[in-house]
């Protein structure tokens, strides 16, 4: 089975946000959700890069350890899914997002927050109809065999989806393209100035 | 034909060599070429220095956010922290706390057993609770029952009740779970307030508590311990909801109302503060209860009338029995009349 994973190479982000729009059109999400944002540090500055930032599907999600109602599931697939009817609307998953993915429409009073929302890596959630489906969810890309809408439409395909094993093949090629002839594991001649992925494990 | 084979030899030789070396070195030189312009284009490399910082979490002033009203950095490293303290510690600590309480509760019970009176009842009451301090008792006990169930089912209930009785029951449960602790939370805290408030100057320190605590409360030695209105650990409980109470509705508020902006490292203080706090003091309150209802003979309809019998009085609390035996009153025959209104009733002390 594929295990579906985001990439994004920061070296290619343009920060054009036409992921974030592509997004927001596939799953007609609802006012003030955003499930897509592009981050930008040091901006202006010359060693200046973006990011587009959605849900990782992180193969042990944060959101699904801490959740009080157990919403959350991972298709087979590797794709983390919720299940609105059973979302409280706590904001636990918020709390231990790495990514800040998980967002709250804004319905009552007093700053409750509504049921969660976040990327569903299109493949939509758990519902009756295909209708409810995407009212709550958005598109389901995945079960008309498509990939996520965001990735398809970026420009300079900086944003890659799919299994993790063929997006790691497509940047790794880019990495020897950019001129570590061997995948960077040794000899990088730019090793002073780049880290070619954020290793989360190496401490400092 | 045997001269010629040689020399054609040689060409298709040539020619091979020729195509293959070609063949061999293009892809490299262009590689080459593509690695040098790609280098001489790109954009600087990203630094292990901005990853530091997006480690530290930290926003600068050159951080941008594409997302509406986002006030996210790019990576929460805190989450991670605070799911390992929730989940392996907190979870774990509630559990043990109010499990072993109420463990040790029932084997005291089963080995020492209930208090009783030592002297039968004069049938001579005092007054120890007004209607108000009743009132604000029994308020705020029932909402810390409720706040005690519907935590401990936000905590604990999807190991026990999602697999006992199915999502569309569980989805009710906790939905009404979160919104009854929500709702009740806040006006819990202003009446526990209130109350504390309210019995502030019964529960000031005083030097008898030492000697209270030295004999465990009288559980250490024979016979009972001089008190006042309020025995050392009676003043131990208040001044542990003064606290640790105070602070768990402090964190509630945080966490109740998060239109204020606070971030997620707050939100995450708050909830550790929150769970901590509200466990421990639900495995003592359970200690409370047993103390006021099953424990102590006489001491649960002292809440329940407000007038405790002058045996009771004279035995638990024999300080503040000493200052209002005067005020001892024998009531009309049918017990529960209201009592008179002409200043004759049994005042507490002051």
């Amino acid at each position: 089975m594929a295990q579906m994973k985001f990439m994004c190479d920061a070296e290619r982000c343009i920060e054009c946000n036409g992921c974030v729009t592509a997004c927001k059109n596939a799953n007609e999400t609802e006012w003030g959700i955003q499930r897509r944002r592009v981050v930008t540090l040091d901006d202006g500055l010359p060693e200046e890069v973006s990011i587009s930032v959605a849900c990782m599907h992180c193969d042990d999600a944060p959101c699904m350890a801490v959740c009080p109602t157990d919403c959350f599931y991972r298709t087979e697939d590797g794709i983390v899914l919720h299940d609105k009817d059973l979302c409280i609307g706590c904001g636990y998953c918020l709390y231990a997002c790495p990514f800040g993915a998980p967002q709250f429409p804004q319905q009552g009073a007093f700053g409750e927050r509504g049921k969660m929302d976040k990327c569903t890596f299109c493949a939509g959630g758990p519902a009756d109809s295909p209708e409810e489906e995407y009212a709550k969810y958005g598109a389901n890309r995945i079960a008309e065999g498509k990939l996520p809408l965001c990735a398809e439409m970026c420009s300079t395909k900086a944003l890659l989806a799919g299994d993790a094993q063929t997006v790691a093949d497509i940047f790794r090629q880019r990495v020897v393209q950019r001129g570590h002839p061997d995948g960077a594991w040794s000899d990088n001649p730019r090793a002073s100035v780049d880290d070619l992925a954020y290793d989360a494990t190496r401490q400092g | 034909m045997h001269t010629a084979n040689p020399g054609r030899r040689c060409g298709w030789l040539a020619v091979t060599l020729v195509l293959a070396f070609g063949l061999l070195l293009a892809p490299a030189l262009l590689a080459q070429e593509t690695a040098d312009r790609e280098t001489a284009t790109a954009v600087v490399g990203v630094t292990p220095d901005t990853w530091r910082l997006v480690r530290s979490g930290e926003v600068d002033a050159n951080f941008r956010d594409s997302r509406a009203d986002s006030n996210y950095n790019l990576v929460n490293a805190s989450g991670e922290g605070w799911r390992q303290w929730r989940n392996r510690w907190v979870s774990p600590f509630g559990l043990i706390a109010i499990g072993g309480m109420a463990l040790m509760i029932a084997l005291f019970y089963l080995l020492v057993g209930r208090k009783t009176l030592d002297e039968p009842r004069t049938g001579r009451l005092l007054l120890r609770w007004s209607v108000l301090t009743r009132a604000l008792h029994w308020s705020v006990a029932t909402l810390f029952i409720l706040l005690a169930l519907s935590g401990l089912n936000l905590l604990y209930g999807k190991f026990v009740f999602r697999p006992l009785f199915g999502d569309a029951i569980w989805g009710a449960m906790i939905s009404a779970s979160k919104v009854a602790h929500n709702y009740l939370g806040p006006l819990f805290g202003i009446l526990l307030v209130v109350l504390l408030l309210k019995l502030l100057r019964h529960n000031l320190p005083s030097r008898e508590d030492l000697t209270w605590f030295k004999k465990g409360g009288g559980l250490i030695g024979k016979g009972h311990v001089e008190a006042g209105f309020a025995n050392g650990g009676e003043k131990v409980w208040y001044w542990l909801l003064a606290t640790a109470g105070v602070a768990v509705i402090l964190s509630g508020f945080v966490l109740d109302f998060p239109n204020f902006g606070q971030g997620r490292d707050t939100m995450q203080w708050a909830n550790l503060i929150h769970a901590l706090g509200a466990l421990g003091l639900t495995a003592v309150a359970l200690g409370h209860i047993y103390i006021g209802t099953l424990g102590t003979e006489g001491s649960f309809e002292g809440m329940k009338s407000g007038y405790v019998d002058e045996s009771w009085a004279k035995e638990h609390h024999s300080l503040w029995y000493e200052e209002v035996k005067e005020s001892a009153e024998t009531p009309p025959a049918p017990a529960q009349s209201s009592p008179p209104e002409d200043g004759t009733l049994p005042q507490r002390p002051t």
